[in-house]
């Protein structure tokens, strides 16, 4: 039997109903103290919801949840001066500067005045906004908004931070830095819970993994058992001369040992990937057979693709909230 | 020395508690307030309606009604001028809804709310931050009085009382409209709401013309009208130097709205906090 401090959250069928639309519908979700957890899910499938019934914002209509023991809902005063959350769309005073959001909730945190200066100075420096420090928000970029965000939720230094779609809408420079960032603050002992809508940054950051989808937890895991059960990663060619379709697949078969797909226009060859080691011996056997190739891609599983295996639908409305092509998940050489 | 490398104390060695104490409320509520107070000096277009109402309304009412009213401009000033200082510093109260409802909308409310601080802090903040633009419409009104000719006959000590007392009175009606911003829907609807009860408070009383000038049944709401008390009190106090019955009514019907719509506000609030 666990002790309350093995787990930072533990929360057993919360339900949230918003008019006639279940948006949370029975979620379970245990977080390890220490560790990163990542709630992965599309567009509207309850993941603001679920961490806004955690961070007290939001009356669960069913269900039960703890923060280090703390019912968030009879200690919920207790449980705010536990956690530092990071929303999804910038919970930091427009009007202000970065300095002046830094001192207020320092003050809001009780520290004193002076220290609250102490305090805002070295988070500026610590998210690197000092030369911004004095300016109005309003001219922040979206990533230096993320940062004043998240430096305000550290102030009581938390030991759980819920963080809210931290890279959504970020460019891939300013998505790395928060990676590290949020790395960094693991490594001082911080739980953190983060939801995101990509793979990739689950994979990159959490230790465990639920799946949401329309409420519910479709599959909970380590991001290698997610993948394992979605599948591996694919390889794909492109052929220079599609005349050249059935060798190239004999080749295939011969050195891979495994059957491909074929895309309606020929040219393109889709095949499951389990030995990355042997695309070397495959490379070498088409260059043997003078078959040339325009393209060549390892096309890791997608979330649309973990969406399809876990719940017999796709992703709906990705492309919108999706990042440009260089933060897809799929890592490709032209050959 | 790094906030972010120094190592997080764990959840369970912290010494926690689950209730906010009253030194604590009152001092989040400062916080908040201070917060106010860098809004405005941030957007200090905010301020027009506290410092160019009270100069467009003191010079229009007093060349448009002077002449009809009181025969010449100058003596009418003593009846007008502490008429417009309560219809412009209650009209300003309303934005307090206003302003409220706004606020309640933005994210950073969700930081409020997360925080661990007393619940009623950001209203509270917001009422007590909103004291400093009645002050401004105060002087102002005042100011322009005395440009236009208005020497009030009390003295200096009894204006400055009578200041005081518009900005307590205005403070206790802006429970009423704070309400408004609390329940309604969006900003807007809080703005027409507000003036729909704002407009009979302050036209029909004695602000701007004798009740006596009016027919029986509006006299009657005229004379319990508690703007109409709180004009005649300021009148009593600038004009004549006293301390009359009106004052005295007029901090009680302040009371009273307070004991009415502080905890109705309250409890919408935490409701929805
Ligand atoms: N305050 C609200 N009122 C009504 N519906 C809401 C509210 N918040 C969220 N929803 C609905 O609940 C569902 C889940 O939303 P949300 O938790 O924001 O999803 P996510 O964060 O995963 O995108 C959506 O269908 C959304 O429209
Ligand atoms: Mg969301």
């Amino acid at each position: 039997m666990a002790t309350s401090s093995d787990w930072a959250v533990e929360a057993t069928g919360l339900v949230k109903i918003f008019g006639d639309n279940r948006a949370v519908d029975g979620v379970d979700l245990r977080v390890r103290t220490g560790s990163v957890y990542g709630v992965l899910g599309p567009n509207g499938a309850g993941k603001t919801t679920v961490i806004r019934m955690l961070a007290t914002l939001l009356r669960p209509d069913a269900g039960h949840a703890t923060v280090f023991g703390h019912d968030v809902q009879h200690e919920a005063q207790i449980v705010r001066q536990l956690i530092g959350v990071t929303g999804q769309y910038a919970s930091v005073d427009e009007t202000l500067s970065a300095t002046e959001n830094l001192v207020l909730f320092s003050r809001l945190n009780g520290l004193g005045r002076a220290e609250s200066r102490v305090k805002a100075n070295e988070l500026l420096e610590e998210f690197g906004l000092t030369a911004a420090a004095k300016r109005p928000l309003k001219n922040f970029s979206g990533g230096m908004r993320r940062r004043l965000d998240l430096a305000a939720s550290l102030i009581s230094q938390p030991p759980l931070i819920f963080l809210d779609e931290p890279t959504t809408g970020l460019d891939p420079r300013t998505r790395s830095q928060m990676w590290d960032t949020i790395r960094r603050l693991v490594s001082t002992g911080s739980t953190v819970l983060l939801t995101t809508q990509y793979l990739d940054e689950a994979d990159q950051l959490a230790d465990r993994i639920a799946v949401i989808d329309t409420g519910r937890v479709v599959a909970e895991g380590t991001a290698d058992e997610l993948k394992a059960s979605v599948g591996k990663s694919s390889l794909q060619l492109r052929l220079l001369d599609p005349a050249d379709r059935d060798d190239a697949v004999r080749a295939i078969r011969s050195v891979l040992g495994v059957d491909v797909t074929l895309s309606p226009e020929a040219a393109r060859i889709t095949a499951p990937m389990q030995d990355p080691d042997r695309i070397t011996d495959l490379l070498v056997a088409l260059r043997e057979q003078n078959i040339s190739l325009t393209e060549l891609a390892v096309q890791k599983p997608t979330l649309d693709e973990v969406f399809l295996t876990l719940t017999g639908h796709g992703v709906e409305n990705d492309s919108e909230t999706r990042p440009d092509a260089s933060e897809t998940p799929r890592g490709r050489v032209n050959a | 020395m790094s906030t972010i490398t120094s190592t997080i104390q764990s959840g369970v060695s912290r010494e926690l508690r689950n209730h906010v104490s009253v030194g604590q409320t009152v001092r989040n509520s400062f916080s908040m307030a201070y917060r106010g107070l860098l809004k405005v000096r941030r957007t200090p277009e905010q301020l027009i309606d506290v410092t160019l109402q009270p100069i467009i309304f003191t010079v229009m009412f007093t060349f448009i009604f002077g002449g009809a009213i009181a025969g010449d401009v100058a003596s009418y000033l003593p009846l007008l001028i502490p008429g417009i200082l309560v219809q412009t510093v209650i009209t300003t109260s309303v934005v307090t809804g206003v302003q409220l409802r706004e606020d309640m909308d933005k994210g950073v409310f969700d930081r409020f709310k997360s925080l661990p601080i007393a619940r009623i802090a950001p209203l509270a903040g917001a009422l007590l931050a909103d004291t400093v633009r009645y002050t401004i419409a105060t002087t102002i009104t005042f100011v322009v009085g005395f440009i236009l000719g208005y020497r009030p006959e009390g003295g200096i000590g009894m204006v400055v009382l009578a200041g005081l007392l518009v900005i307590v009175c205005s403070w206790a009606l802006s429970w009423i409209f704070a309400f408004f911003g609390v329940i309604a829907r969006s900003a807007s609807s809080v703005q027409g709401i507000s003036f729909l009860v704002l407009f009979p408070l302050t036209f029909l009383s004695n602000a701007f013309v004798p009740s006596d000038t009016m027919p029986g049944w509006l006299q009657a709401f005229v004379n319990v009208n508690p703007v109409s008390h709180l004009v005649s009190a300021v009148r009593d106090l600038a004009n004549l130097g006293t301390i009359g019955g009106d004052f005295w009514l007029a901090l009680l019907g302040a009371a009273v709205v307070v004991a009415i719509f502080a905890p109705l506000t309250v409890r919408a609030y935490m409701r929805k906090a």
